[in-house]
């Protein structure tokens, strides 16, 4: 199969929705002729015009709120904020506005918005320009919260998000961006809800998504290599809806689970997670707690040593892989 | 006002004071050159705004300060700390990600911040700044201080819900700050014309009853003289809103492709280079020779690789440190 980055996958997503569908737009800061501060949409003005790829003024509460309107009396907005720390500043149309309207309207409202933004640290942008807030959106009800982490996944799932009638907050992953895998040249959807298992295995389910996922996929296959530990990796890649039958049934069958996300661990979206396992008939499989590996109870701190050690690491979910193996109650 | 001008040049400034708003140009000038060099040679992470040819604003404008005044800042923010007379080695340890810069290295570029100098930051937020100077004017004002707080934001900015509600109460409790707008053409890749609806940007200010002037951002006389009556009138009756205009000669941050404008127009700014005019200045008006000049020039590019000096010395903050000023 050929094979496209994250970034290029996104923009070709983008393009064919709006070459199907007259009412699907690009609206953001700077998303025209310089492409986007991440270049995701590079040369789409060239061939849908500034009325379909529309530069904006830096207003995110206008940004998010004027494309909840648009929705909501008929066009299809895609939405992109810089960078997705700014969403605070459109939490209101996003959270008050778009993602109550159908229910407090009686259903009689429909805002088929998308909302894209990149998080993630790595990259040296310190405190504002590095969070991972997802687990925000997913306490929405009205919400959809996506975080795809490959390229095939952001195509199929932006496409199935733009079609979808519902407002999506669409994460994307900086440090994945120009990070390239197969993307199958027909067209597909993704259905957002619907879980991947990256790597089948009997031993310990590793819960994971957005740019944590390759970092997982490594260390599965290391144990794999060097001690035939078979770490199943399963991703919900979006966090609401959740599919929840795959990731109990993964547990069910491995009797261990790690949970790992970039994202704080404190209020952090592992805990839903572990929340949800706990409560569900996997219980009296576990073999070990349940357990997390997020970010420190910290801000990014800019310093490139620091920044490298607020987020799991190597080390750290490696080993955290290896104490569950090791788990022995009463000891 | 032309006279109360006048009376201000002969009161204050003289050759030391002359001197010293060229060496802060000099200083912000040699200082984002090595930003630009370290960048290149990709010895720094991140990313970062660099100043060069807006330096007239941010020395003109700190220069018209009392040392107790306030400012906020934005992401382009290493001109307006070198103007309110940071120490240059820790702001440059903190470039660096230095345990000895003045976020202790977890700032970086776009978060120094020394708040116990009045600086209260550089800011990553575009508009973030403007609320934060109205509450340091209302701590001015309930405390009777007497500080005045210069709240710098871009023409990006002012486009903001944050600007539009700082502006209004500030006005409507009459507090002590100056909103200076550094209108550089460009927010990024939008040109002002096209982001904003009103061409002439004072207008803003009249919709909430505030003074406003503008300036020619890159004659640094001309913006002294400005701020300081501005300053004046907020430490005595409320703020006053000033538009600087000026032009980002650099890319907008490490990755900018230029592609919405000219090289033509990029090399019509150059000519209006605000330090060779100021030194121009300085020879034909005040007796400066060009020895004299250059001799500044070349002590700013000394301080500065002193500062580099010091910050390549100074330790990574240790892994410890992570935890630590998460709360007071
Ligand atoms: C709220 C917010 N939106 C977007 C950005 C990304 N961004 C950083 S600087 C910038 C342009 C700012 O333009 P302006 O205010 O004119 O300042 P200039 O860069 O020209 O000095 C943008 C869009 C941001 N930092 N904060
Ligand atoms: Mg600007």
């Amino acid at each position: 199969m050929r094979e496209i980055t994250y970034a290029e996958a996104i923009r070709e997503a983008m393009s064919e929705e709006m070459r199907q569908n007259d009412d699907v737009f690009l609206m953001g800061e700077d998303v025209g002729v310089y492409g986007g501060a991440f270049g995701v949409s590079l040369g789409m003005v060239d061939e849908f015009g500034s009325e379909r790829v529309r530069d904006m003024p830096i207003s995110e509460a206008a940004i998010i709120g004027s494309g909840v309107g648009a929705a909501a009396t008929g066009m299809r907005p895609i939405v992109e904020i810089q960078f997705s720390d700014f969403l605070t500043i459109g939490m209101d149309q996003l959270v008050n506005q778009g993602a109550k309207m159908r229910y407090m309207f009686g259903g009689n409202a429909t805002v088929p918005l998308v909302v894209r933004a990149p998080e993630g640290s790595g990259t040296g942008a310190a405190a504002q320009h590095s969070q991972s807030l997802e687990a925000w959106f997913a306490h929405i009800p009205g919400l959809k919260v996506a975080v795809p982490s490959t390229p095939e996944d952001a195509k199929g799932m932006l496409k199935s998000a733009i079609r979808d009638d519902n407002p999506v907050v669409f994460f994307e992953q900086k440090l994945l961006y120009r990070k390239k895998g197969p993307v199958p040249e027909k067209e597909y959807t993704i259905p957002l809800g619907k879980a991947r298992i990256h790597r089948d295995g009997g031993d310990l389910s590793l819960i994971t998504y957005g740019r944590m996922l390759p970092l997982c996929l490594d260390i599965a296959k290391e144990l794999s290599d060097e001690h035939g530990i078979e770490v199943e990796v399963v991703d919900p890649r979006t966090i609401r809806p959740l599919d929840r039958e795959t990731l109990i049934s993964s547990v069910k069958k491995t009797g261990r689970a790690l949970i790992v996300h970039e994202a704080v661990t404190m209020g952090g979206f592992g805990g839903e997670i572990a929340a949800v396992l706990a409560d569900s008939e996997a219980f009296p499989y576990l073999d070990a707690p349940i357990r997390r590996v997020g970010g420190l109870d910290v801000p990014i701190p800019y310093c490139p040593e620091l920044e490298k050690q607020v987020v799991p690491t190597h080390d750290s979910v490696r080993s955290a892989v290896l104490e569950l193996l090791d788990w022995e109650y009463g000891s | 006002m032309a006279d109360k001008k006048k009376q201000h040049k002969n009161e204050e400034l003289g050759r030391e004071k002359l001197e010293d708003m060229l060496r802060k140009m000099q200083l912000i000038r040699s200082f984002e050159e090595k930003v630009a060099w370290f960048f290149s040679r990709g010895m720094v992470h991140g990313t970062t705004h660099l100043y060069i040819g807006e330096e007239a604003t941010a020395v003109g404008a700190t220069a018209a300060l009392r040392d107790d005044d306030y400012i906020t800042s934005t992401h382009r923010g290493h001109g307006h700390c070198i103007g309110k007379g940071i120490e240059l080695n820790r702001m440059m340890a903190e470039f660096l990600g230095k345990s000895d810069g003045y976020c202790k290295g977890k700032g970086g570029s776009m978060h120094i911040a020394d708040v116990r100098s009045g600086n209260l930051g550089a800011n990553g937020v575009v508009g973030g700044g403007i609320p934060i100077a109205v509450g340091a004017g209302l701590t001015s004002k309930m405390k009777k201080q007497d500080r005045v707080v210069l709240c710098f934001f871009g023409d990006g900015a002012n486009n903001q819900g944050s600007f539009h509600e700082s502006l209004n109460l500030a006005s409507v409790w009459k507090l002590p700050v100056v909103f200076l707008l550094e209108n550089n053409t460009y927010a990024m890749s939008l040109n002002v014309a096209k982001s904003t609806a009103v061409s002439d940007l004072t207008e803003r200010a009249r919709a909430y009853s505030m003074d406003a002037h503008q300036m020619d951002g890159n004659n640094v006389m001309e913006v002294y003289h400005t701020v300081r009556e501005a300053v004046e009138q907020a430490r005595e009756n409320g703020p006053v809103f000033l538009v600087s205009h000026t032009y980002r000669i650099m890319g907008h941050s490490k990755s900018d492709a230029n592609r919405y404008r000219t090289r033509e127009e990029i090399e019509a700014w150059k000519a209006k280079d605000p330090i060779p005019r100021f030194e121009q200045y300085l020879i034909e008006e005040h007796d400066f020779s060009r020895e004299d000049v250059d001799a500044v020039g070349e002590n700013a590019r000394n301080a500065i690789e002193e500062a580099v000096a010091y910050a390549e010395q100074s330790p990574f903050p240790s892994i410890e440190s992570i935890e630590e000023d998460v709360y007071a």
